[in-house]
């Protein structure tokens, strides 16, 4: 039984019952997460395979323990992921009993979309927003999760936890809803929907100092290991089966891992000899380059990465 | 979540001081400031000096900004605001339009950084980077300051909010010491007035540092420049003021996000603990029921836990049966009255507007409170707060960015502290139900003894004998005024059911409309729990019937 006692709090115990800053960060993420199953009615999880998606649903998997994670996990694929992607997504979810949904532009791909013939842009644009947008609308998901996370990008540092989108599926950040403390609006006329980004607060450093406390797997491109690579556009890109080399083009065998995952053709290798947890992180901290700069489609214009999420762009 | 290291030793070839220094990340503390001051005063300059200072920017990122087209920086400086201005709109005007959120850490501690704009039309951009802060930095630009001869009335209201946010510590960086000579002079003004400032708002314990964000002194670097000043630089105030948070102590408080029921065994209550401590073993109380059990376990993905503190987020299961869901809350039982959250639908608050369509007395707004969703009438504006002099003023609306007392009364009873006993249970946002924008902001100040005899409530029950014809219209119109009501005519429900159907719909806020003729003891049932609640309008005056309805709401 507790009572009320009136004696004055000790400072000292306050104090070092505090949490640590991961613990802090994991309690906020399952609020959100579990706020969002609460308020909305049909959420879905955008499961990129990469490590802050393994955070995600960790965390998913967390707030909603003992019960399985209340929401399907969607895949958007653009049909240029790197094979092992595919291969750590189908096995991960089946092991953790989490239902996967993957959706592709069927008809661009058909078409032939690349981002050689289209640019980085379009490419984009038909291949994750069109097709993110057409999966939602079928779906009819008024929640989507996402794990962007603020210190990516320079937009990203400026969006809600909330992030509203109007019916067309897009980002308007001159007129973002006020969002205080941990009150988030969830409310929502027919047609708009809401990006919830559990992951906010979290720094790439956060990330991958709470898979190695936590002993989350993460699919093995992450870790250096010898492969074959071309330059290309200044990047080492990754050869793979079925790439054409075009004239004047090289492969080399270099010691490699991926900074960030994202599509064959456009996510840069770099030079590593990290090949456990403890060596990424200490390489990490070592490292003076923000991880979205192996990313082309970053940099094709100052502020591209807003006019994308504008459209519609995770 | 379990922070051993241990594992660490299992990777060979690592070093001794990469697992110190993993032992130290696990272990550190987090820290959330805000910047808060007037349009131009340097906040976004500063906190791009603190991270290039503190190494936190990477190479690509710094590179950007010296090729950017934009540079507003004097003397060949790098403009360091580009770090944190990350939108189109703000690099082309040169202000900050809402809040960057940005991260770096010391060996001491973790920081997130919310960088808010100065400029008053987005006053609803700042309280949102401030409202979860423990620190307020607020900027004074010295030149400013010395060509006005005052704070501005922006720097005025930013202090005001801060105090009213109720942000446990303050302090003010006076800017741009470059332009004034780094004189002591100007400083010694500042503080003058600063201080009075602060002991009008009551904030206590404020310190003052001088600094210049363009050319680094005293953010990271002791500044050589300033002799006469020997506190701290603002990165050591960061390092080392004390963290501990009210919540931390003081009557437990749960409020109840999810009820998880994965199998026909597991009943259990998804919450994040909102104040206090939570232990296995403990009597606890539910509210609105006021029923009791005992906390059997706190479960987690991690393994049961024996107690758990403000803010962990847990999922508690009861020894008993007893009837609890989204938007209720457990306490302690068996805890003096004093310990208990009021329970009432009736309180003021301070609220804060952050919407072009004013604030006005007999509206209808969506409350969020906890997780807790009701619906919340303006009864009155108190006051109004006039920034500059802090007079109190009469009011019958409330502009965007003016603060006012206002009384509130909900459909639903709250359980609440004040906003100053407990920042989680004293807050709520309101939301306008047409177009479902947040509106404003409240901070719960005490709550309003029930004198409501005579008055009226809103009505659970809109009785039209006979008039099918005008139940639409009525419905129309409660809806126009921001209320949800409802026609319950369909011929699947029974005249024996309409009781409970107007208990359910009362509950969930909603207005029951009807063209049934009732029997008196229908009526005396819905009397009975919604007293003075059932509205019979049987005059032949249709607008006449429309207007009553609609000129209170
Ligand atoms: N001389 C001098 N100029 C400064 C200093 N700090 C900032 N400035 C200049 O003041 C101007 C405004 O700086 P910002 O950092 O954008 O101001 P802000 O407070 O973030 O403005 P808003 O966010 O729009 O409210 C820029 O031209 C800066 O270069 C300083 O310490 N000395
Ligand atoms: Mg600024």
């Amino acid at each position: 039984m507790t009572t009320l006692t009136a004696t004055e709090p000790d400072i000292n115990e306050i104090h070092a019952a505090r949490l640590n800053h991961l613990q802090a960060l994991e309690a906020e993420s399952i609020t959100i997460l579990r706020e969002a199953v609460a308020e909305f009615a049909r959420p879905v999880m955008l499961y990129s395979i990469g490590k802050d998606s393994s955070v995600m649903l960790r965390l998913a998997q967390k707030a909603f323990y003992p019960g399985k994670i209340p929401f399907p996990l969607l895949h958007v694929d653009t049909s240029y992921k790197f094979p092992e992607m595919i291969t750590f997504r189908d096995e991960y979810t089946r092991e953790i009993g989490a239902k996967l949904l993957v959706h592709r532009n069927e008809e661009a791909i058909a078409a032939g979309a690349s981002p050689y013939k289209l640019g980085t842009q379009n490419c984009c644009g038909l291949l994750k927003t069109r097709s993110l947008l057409d999966a939602l609308e079928e779906g009819g998901f008024d929640a989507a999760f996402g794990g962007a996370r603020r210190d990516e990008e320079k937009s990203r540092a400026k969006e809600r936890v909330y992030s509203f989108r109007d019916a067309a599926g897009q980002w308007d950040p001159k007129n973002q809803r006020p969002e205080l403390w941990s009150l988030y609006n969830s409310r929502l006329r027919k047609g708009e929907s809401i990006r919830v980004f559990p992951l906010s607060n979290w720094t790439e450093l956060d990330v991958w100092l709470y898979l190695y406390a936590e002993k989350i797997p993460i699919v093995p491109l992450y870790f250096a290991k010898t492969r074959p690579i071309v330059m290309r556009g200044g990047a080492m890109t990754l050869v793979h089966e079925g790439m054409q080399l075009f004239p004047g083009e090289k492969v080399e065998q270099i010691k490699v891992r991926m900074r960030s995952l994202g599509c064959l053709p456009c996510t840069g290798a770099m030079r590593s000899e990290a090949d456990t947890l403890p060596k990424i992180i200490e390489e990490l901290i070592t490292f003076r380059r923000s991880e979205r700069e192996n990313r082309a489609i970053d940099h094709d214009e100052e502020g591209s990465m807003e006019v994308k999420k504008r459209e519609g762009y995770f | 979540m379990s922070t051993s290291v241990t594992t660490a030793t299992e990777e060979s070839g690592v070093t001794r001081t990469f697992e110190a220094f993993l032992e130290a990340h696990l272990e550190q503390e987090m820290l959330r400031f805000t910047t808060a001051g007037s349009v131009d005063d340097g906040k976004s300059t500063l906190i791009g000096r603190l991270l290039h200072d503190t190494k936190s920017v990477y190479e690509d990122q710094l590179a950007a900004v010296q090729k950017s087209r934009v540079n507003r920086a004097a003397n060949g400086h790098v403009d360091f605001s580009l770090l944190t201005d990350g939108l189109k709109a703000e690099r082309e005007q040169g202000i900050t339009i809402d809040v960057a959120y940005r991260y770096f850490s010391t060996a001491r501690r973790k920081f997130i950084i919310a960088d808010t704009p100065g400029h008053e039309q987005y006053t609803r951009n700042m309280a949102t980077g401030a409202s979860t802060a423990d620190v307020a930095i607020i900027l004074i630009d010295a030149k400013a300051f010395a060509k006005a001869g005052g704070l501005l009335p922006q720097s005025r209201r930013h202090t005001y909010i801060a105090s009213l946010l109720g942000i446990p510590h303050v302090v003010a960086a006076v800017n741009k010491m470059d332009i004034v000579d780094y004189s002591e002079a100007s400083f010694t003004a500042i503080r003058r007035e600063f201080e009075a400032l602060c002991a009008q708002l009551g904030l206590e314990g404020v310190e003052m540092i001088p600094v210049s964000a363009l050319e680094g002194d005293n953010v990271v670097t002791p500044s050589a420049r300033m002799p006469w000043y020997s506190g701290p630089t603002l990165l050591e105030y960061l390092e080392t003021v004390p963290l501990a948070r009210a919540e931390t102590a003081g009557p437990m408080r749960f409020p109840v996000q999810l009820v998880l029921r994965p199998d026909a065994n597991f009943r259990g209550f998804a919450g994040q603990v909102a104040r206090g401590t939570l232990r296995a073993g403990d009597r606890v109380m539910a509210l609105p029921s006021r029923r009791e059990s005992t906390v059997r376990r706190i479960v987690t993905y991690d393994g049961d836990l024996a107690a758990a503190s403000y803010p962990q987020s847990v999922t508690v299961e009861l020894a008993d049966e007893i009837d609890l869901s989204r938007g209720e809350m457990l306490v302690e039982a068996n805890s003096d009255a004093a310990a208990l959250p009021d329970v009432s639908n009736r309180f003021r608050a301070m609220v804060v507007w952050m919407h072009e369509e004013p604030l006005v007395v007999g509206r209808t707004y969506i409350a969020k409170h906890t997780t807790r969703t009701v619906r919340a009438t303006v009864r009155k504006i108190d006051y109004r707060v006039d920034v500059n002099s802090l007079e109190h003023g009469p009011s019958d609306a409330i502009a965007m960015n003016e603060i006012a007392e206002v009384e509130f009364e909900t459909n639903l009873p709250l359980f609440f502290d004040s906003y100053k006993a407990c920042r989680w249970t004293g807050s709520l946002i309101l939301i306008d139900a047409l177009s479902n924008a947040t509106v404003g902001a409240a901070m719960i100040v005490a709550p309003i003894a029930d004198t409501s005899t005579g008055e009226t409530r809103r009505p659970a029950l809109v009785l039209l004998p006979g008039r099918a014809d005008l139940a639409e219209r009525v419905q129309d119109a409660l809806g126009s005024c921001g209320e949800r009501a409802v026609v319950i005519d369909d011929a699947l429900i029974p005249d024996s059911a309409v009781t409970a159907v107007v208990r359910a719909l009362d509950l969930a806020g909603v207005i029951a409309i009807s063209s049934r003729k009732l029997t008196a003891e229908a009526l005396a049932a819905i009397e009975s729990f919604a007293p003075r609640a059932v509205r019979v309008e049987d005059g032949t005056d249709d607008e006449a019937i429309l207007n009553s309805l609609t000129e209170q709401r």
